[in-house]
């Protein structure tokens, strides 16, 4: 296994300390960049984010990052968005204003409904270890979820979440209070994840390596 | 399904993993790094580390600490003691903080919280809020672990502390705070019911019947635990096994 070319886009937007320090920790000796070249010829590709999607939408725009990734993308080779980075795949985001996405998804990045979700005790940003599920059977096949248990827990920190418009692009789903919330979505070789595999302990890191020996 | 986070409350001093009563008489415990791995490894589902006397002596000496953590640690951390700026922020968070904690600081300048929740976001934002309970009624806000007063009421501080852009806040009742006798539930309560983030109790909980209480009284979003945990009084299966009875998510490790 080569796993000298998985890239961890650099765009200057947050903590990249801990997915970096997960990867070596798994053996994978990852290069952080924003080199569009090393981005565009990458072997896998790993988008992190974090904070507000808006800013992070321009942020890849100013740096170019958006072409390569968009090059990356169309080669079919594994991408994995983490967070923001998952967010940042779909058409908009209407955090603070509505921002356009880079649009590999249909639909939107929307705040968390806590009237609708009439549960008492849920607040917002929803923060904490949560338990995903496959929406339909088999899913999952061929996916770094195929090493989940079914007895699982990530850690979600995030006060929007993801609504694709085409439900097959639904790859896991989170009970968030008495709703539930899409917390991975997948089309071809695009993945995005809205936990934090860097920070979900021996579960996450497992899923890492699955992503990068896929 | 609830969920709440069972949080580890590391008080650090020079490197020293401290403890103290009611934020005075702290004495050492051991390697912060080695306690904050058996913790991780044993199911905490987040790690809040302070530098007790970072304030204090205008410093912020955590780095390299939080650095070797978040290399062997793969849970949350929160990082809290003397952040007075924006660029501390980045400094910490570079090195694997998830979260800051912001106290003396931000009672000064209540901007501060804006400014970092802009560049990092809500969810990177925490308001410690260091409370005691007053003679007169209600509670007041304190800093550097009780000794001064910041003349500010604990729930008007908390709510401007969300408007301000805080994602969470940390609430520590100095009257109960290394007491192991239960938290102040009537502060959480209120502050909890006030704000729509998460509300993190911290101070006292000495017994698995204290976090029943907290789970069945308040919205608390996280229980920290400190001594109970340093002084072996309660391991952290006890607090799943309560969890799990309270019928609450326990992570699998």
């Amino acid at each position: 296994m080569n796993t000298k070319r998985c890239v961890v886009v650099d765009y200057k937007i947050g903590n990249v300390f801990s997915v970096m320090q997960a990867l070596k920790h798994i053996g994978v000796n990852a290069e952080l960049t924003g080199d569009l070249d090393l981005i565009c010829n990458a072997e896998r590709l790993i988008l992190p984010g974090v904070g507000a999607f808006g800013r992070a939408a321009d942020q890849l725009r100013a740096l170019g990052i958006d072409e390569a990734i968009s090059d990356f993308i169309t080669s079919d080779r594994p991408f994995l968005g983490i967070c923001v980075g998952m967010q940042l795949l779909m058409e908009k985001g209407l955090e603070f204003g509505e921002h356009k996405g880079l649009g590999y998804f249909n639909g939107t990045v929307e705040k968390i409904d806590l009237q609708n979700n009439n549960c008492q005790s849920l607040q917002v940003p929803v923060i904490g270890w949560n338990k995903v599920f496959e929406p339909v059977e088999s899913r999952w096949e061929g996916t770094p979820f195929a090493s989940v248990d079914s007895d699982n827990a990530f850690y979600f920190v995030h006060s929007f979440s993801v609504r694709p418009e085409n439900e097959n692009e639904i790859c896991a789903l989170a009970r968030v209070g008495n709703g539930e919330v899409v917390s991975a979505i997948k089309r071809d070789n695009i993945l995005g994840v809205q936990f934090h595999p860097e920070r979900s302990s021996v579960g996450g890191l497992n899923f890492l390596k699955h992503f990068v020996e896929q | 399904m609830r969920n709440l986070r069972l949080i580890a409350r590391l008080d650090v001093k020079m490197n020293w993993l401290i403890k103290g009563v009611q934020m005075e008489g702290w004495r050492k415990v051991g390697d912060p790094a080695t306690y904050a791995k058996f913790y991780a490894e044993n199911g905490a589902d987040e790690l809040l580390f302070i530098d007790v006397v970072a304030s204090l002596y205008d410093r912020n000496n955590l780095k390299e600490m939080v650095e070797k953590v978040a290399s062997q640690v793969f849970i949350p951390m929160t990082v809290g003691g003397g952040i007075r700026s924006v660029a501390d922020v980045t400094n910490l968070l570079a090195c694997g903080a998830d979260k800051v904690a912001l106290n003396t600081a931000a009672t000064r300048d209540p901007s501060l919280i804006t400014a970092i929740s802009d560049r990092f976001g809500a969810q990177a934002t925490v308001v410690s809020i260091e409370a005691i309970r007053g003679d007169s009624g209600g509670w007041q806000v304190m800093t550097d672990n009780g000794r001064n007063h910041t003349g500010r009421d604990v729930l008007q501080w908390a709510r401007e502390a969300e408007d301000r852009g805080a994602g969470e806040i940390v609430l520590t009742t100095i009257h109960t705070e290394g007491l192991g006798g239960g938290y102040d539930l009537e502060i959480i309560e209120k502050v909890a019911d006030l704000v729509a983030i998460p509300v993190v109790a911290c101070g006292g909980l000495g017994t698995t019947a204290h976090l029943s209480e907290l789970l069945q009284k308040t919205r608390a979003s996280g229980a920290a635990i400190a001594q109970a945990l340093h002084w072996e009084k309660l391991q952290l299966s006890d607090l799943r096994s309560t969890l799990s009875n309270e019928n609450c998510f326990v992570r699998p490790i």
